[in-house]
């Protein structure tokens, strides 16, 4: 009945947070994802079997319609008789920036903003989120479309576009969290101590926000890849010929029951990518969370 | 109550009266990594018609695991029962099928929680549930369950029956809310009522309340009352017969009686030794002449309540009304009374977490709007210490660091001088260097307590308030973290602040005490003032309300409370009515008007 004698944990040095990454089989397999992506978008040049852009005379069949896999086109070709598979590896540049960059972009606006919202509250907060609910009010593309037009439309700026219309969510996320956080009792006990308002913002509320920053940062992957894809489609994205895994669906959804590989391979590109982010970022959400500790 | 033929396996002396309910070496396990984790191991007891079975323990010690085995209600799929037998009469429980159990919970079993507003359902009436429960087990009219619903909630002497019928939850009392819960699980008159904790959210003076009625629901049915607690003082008023449970093992069963006046366990003797206990107050202490630390002048906290369309504020609550009051070096000073007197609100005032009106002065340093260097050196001279430690503890960071913490925003020394610092204060309440590193979930409830004195001791106040700083903990622990406080109180020559709802541990901890009520105090002095000589009705009443861990003591006849308990809340403009203080002895202040 002592409460001294019970000693639950054995006294033991932390591992490193790499170390403790490294013992999880499926963050590592998601991890090695990451880099074959990262690698092949980076060496597309090299690797790449044809030019994404060249429409290859013997790449449509007699008939005019695009190969199917197999061949001399390793994945096929799409309806211009293009390479699938170097198209692939180049849009993988644009869409690694896309949903690395402009999710990542989102990802921390959405958590300042959520964050001092949530934090401050008063009339600092109401601001925000009232300029938070605008943003969602208003039709997403609408607004892409909006300032795609009034930008000269380029892979960066797209990027940018993307990132002012997806921290929205985030940051509403962010707000409630944030907002319930400030009311517990070690936050008080903070205050108590003495603690400037920064290093209770970033060193006692900010790593409690990892968990929903790492959930909302990997479900924006696929998101903002789908959004790129969709301005694209509508002339204000990546402007064609270049390619990204978004544009080249776009392209060929209408030949999809005929052609159904042009539509499949981007996808299931789109959806590994997302997968394996998603694999590292549970991964890395765990092994921050030091109440896990011990645990597998 | 009728007395059959007493069961045969039940080798104890009985006193005529049949078993109801008896539980056959009991085993309960929870999954674990390394295999199951054994929670209960092997228990066994027998609870017969009309008398109130105690189990009592310190929390971890299975008792709670106990009575949702019998209710069938072990957290699937973790926690499953693994030996043993529960019999119902002469029905087996264990190994019943979900929907077996379902036709015995409630008709033939009943529990109420520790927490009635989370046992209720918020978004129904009252009425509604209850007629719910009634027609869920009997099948009859609507009308005729809620004639009986009505006649249930009567019976739990609430008041107003009829207008609670149509209220929600949020609309009643935690006190009425408990009441509404035993009348739904008194309504089908079950053969065991299995009450656990039920009374350890409420107020001292409904705490009795609740208890007596439920005692005497009890004579007029009949019914076997099967009592979870913590409280030995509970045990002792209510029960008939106590089983002392201990890390999943009984440790001693037997008549209360018997186990107060002779415990055979030495783990029974040490439990009843660190229940605090009521006195009258002991010797007359000489009131310290050292200089006084804080200085509270007529300190008033209100909050805004806003309501109807435009949003504007409607009402008030009087949160703290005109309270002032002396702390000087190296005493303790109490405040004590119920949930929402304005106790802890004081607290919070003195450290700056909720603006006042008034003055307040803790160490030279007047509390209010302050730079950000005032606000600093506050820090150093006052430290809190909150009621929950898991809470008050950030979890995502070693506890080294927590209790440097305070020495880093101050800047004192160096990464290297902080953390001996911290090691040095980690030993002072009881704890080892070695643990610096582990994260705050690692320690347990007694340990997390000591780590947040360690930080609040870090900057060496000259004020530490200790919010119901150990009304959390277990009664062993309590006694313990007590002592530590005072010690370090008496070798530093801190002041405290305690606050609590607890008038025995007050009575053992304070040299002043004031008893709180509505936001204003009704009644302060030295402990011997306060507790030999209680001139305030209302502090009679929290005295008197106090469950006294003595079997034979006898209580006191007194008027039973069933109406609305007052409360702080006053229409904008409202002037409330202060108390007049009439020093009756020296340093010995009563309200005059109530």
């Amino acid at each position: 009945m002592s409460d001294v004698a019970v000693t639950p944990a054995a006294v033991r040095r932390p591992d490193g947070v790499w170390a403790r990454l490294r013992r999880r089989k499926l963050a590592l397999f998601g991890m090695a994802i990451v880099v074959l992506m990262v690698g092949s978008a980076i060496l597309a040049p090299w690797i790449a079997p044809y030019d994404p852009f060249e429409q290859h005379f013997e790449g449509l069949s007699l008939y005019g319609e695009p190969l199917p896999p197999g061949g001399d086109f390793l994945l096929g070709t799409d309806l211009l008789g293009r390479d699938l598979l170097s198209r692939l590896l180049y849009g993988a540049r644009t869409s690694l920036i896309i949903g690395v960059v402009a999710n990542g972009i989102a990802l921390v606006i959405g958590t300042l903003i959520g964050l001092v919202a949530g934090f401050f509250r008063g009339w600092i907060g109401s601001v925000l989120m009232r300029f938070t609910d605008l943003m969602m009010a208003f039709p997403a593309l609408l607004l892409a479309i909006c300032l795609a037009a009034i930008f000269q439309p380029s892979l960066w700026i797209v990027a940018f576009v993307i990132a002012m219309v997806n921290w929205v969510q985030t940051a509403r996320v962010i707000y409630t969290e944030t907002t319930a956080l400030t009311e517990r009792d070690f936050i008080a006990a903070e205050r108590t101590l003495g603690a400037s308002t920064p290093r209770i913002v970033f060193k006692h509320i900010l790593p409690h926000l990892i968990p929903m920053i790492v959930v909302w940062g990997t479900l924006g992957i696929s998101t903002t890849v789908l959004l790129e894809a969709t301005l694209s489609y509508l002339g204000v994205g990546v402007q064609p010929p270049t390619p990204s895994w978004g544009n080249i669906i776009f392209e060929n959804q209408t030949y999809f029951q005929s052609a159904p590989w042009l539509v499949f391979f981007p996808g299931a590109a789109i959806v590994v990518l997302a997968l394996a982010f998603n694999l590292v970022g549970d991964a890395l959400r765990d092994v921050l969370d030091p109440t896990l500790r011990g645990s597998n | 109550m009728t007395a059959e033929a007493v069961m045969p396996d039940v080798a104890q002396v009985t006193d005529g009266a049949e078993t109801v309910l008896s539980v056959r070496g009991l085993h309960v396990a929870a999954r674990g990594e390394g295999g199951p984790v054994p929670l209960v191991k092997g228990i066994g007891f027998d609870v017969r018609r009309g008398e109130t079975l105690a189990i009592a323990g310190e929390s971890g010690s299975g008792k709670s695991i106990t009575s949702l085995s019998i209710m069938g209600l072990l957290p699937p799929p973790g926690v499953s029962v693994t030996g043993g037998e529960i019999r119902l009469g002469d029905q087996v429980l264990t190994g019943l099928s979900d929907a077996g159990l379902r036709r015995v919970r409630g008709n033939r079993i009943a529990m109420i929680f520790q927490e009635p507003m989370t046992s209720l359902n918020p978004v129904m009436t009252v009425g509604n549930q209850v007629i719910e429960a009634i027609r869920a087990h009997t099948p009859m009219s609507r009308k005729a369950a809620k004639a009986q619903a009505l006649q249930a909630l009567k019976a739990v002497r609430l008041s107003e029956p009829a207008r609670r019928m149509v209220q929600y939850p949020h609309e009643l009392s935690g006190g009425m809310r408990q009441r509404v819960m035993i009348a739904m699980a008194l309504a089908l008159k079950p053969e065991v009522l299995i009450a656990d904790e039920p009374t350890t959210a409420l107020d001292v003076t409904v705490q009795r309340e609740v208890l007596e009625l439920l005692r005497d629901l009890q004579r007029t049915q009949g019914t076997a009352i099967l009592l979870i607690t913590h409280d030995m003082g509970v045990v002792a008023e209510y029960a008939d017969r106590v089983v002392i449970m201990r890390q999943g093992q009984v440790v001693e069963e037997g008549d209360t009686r018997r186990i107060f006046q002779a415990p055979r366990e030495q783990y029974t003797r040490d439990l009843l030794a660190s229940v605090p206990r009521m006195g009258t107050g002991g010797e007359a202490v000489a009131r310290t002449t050292a200089p006084v630390v804080a200085e509270l002048r007529d300190v008033q906290v209100r909050f805004d309540i806003r309501g109807g369309v435009l949003n504007r504020v409607t009402h008030r609550v009087h949160a703290v009304e005109g309270v002032s009051l002396d702390i000087r070096g190296g005493e303790t000073f109490s405040l004590v009374g119920e949930s929402g007197c304005g106790k802890s609100t004081i607290a919070r005032a003195i450290v700056g977490l909720v603006p006042h009106e008034g003055l307040i002065n803790v160490a030279g340093q007047r509390v209010g709007l302050m730079t950000a260097e005032a606000r600093r050196r506050l820090s150093a001279a006052t430290q809190i210490v909150f009621q929950d430690p898991m809470a008050a503890l950030d979890p995502r960071m070693t506890v080294g660091e927590q209790i440097a913490e305070p020495l880093l925003i101050h800047g004192d020394g160096d990464a290297a001088s902080r953390r001996a610092r911290a090691g040095e204060l980690m030993e002072r309440v009881g704890l080892t260097t070695a643990q610096l590193d582990n994260y705050p979930h690692e320690f347990s409830g007694g340990q997390r307590q000591r780590i947040c004195i360690a930080r609040a001791l870090a900057l060496t106040p000259k004020l530490i308030i200790a919010d119901e700083s150990v009304s959390a903990l277990d009664v062993s622990v309590q006694a313990r973290v007590l002592d530590l406080l005072r010690t370090l109180k008496d070798e530093m020559g801190i002041a405290m602040l305690f606050i609590s709802h607890d008038m025995a541990v007050v009575e053992n901890i304070s040299d002043r005490v004031a008893v709180m009520h509505l936001g204003q105090i009704v009644e302060t002095g030295s402990r011997a003032q306060v507790f030999g000589d209680p001139r305030h009705p209302y502090t009679r009443r929290l005295m008197s309300a106090v469950p006294v861990p003595d079997p034979d003591h006898v209580r006191a006849a007194e008027l039973r409370m069933t109406g609305d308990v007052p409360n702080p809340v006053h229409p904008v403009g409202a002037e409330v009515r202060r108390h007049h203080m009439v020093e009756v002895t020296p340093g010995h202040f009563v309200a005059g008007v109530m």
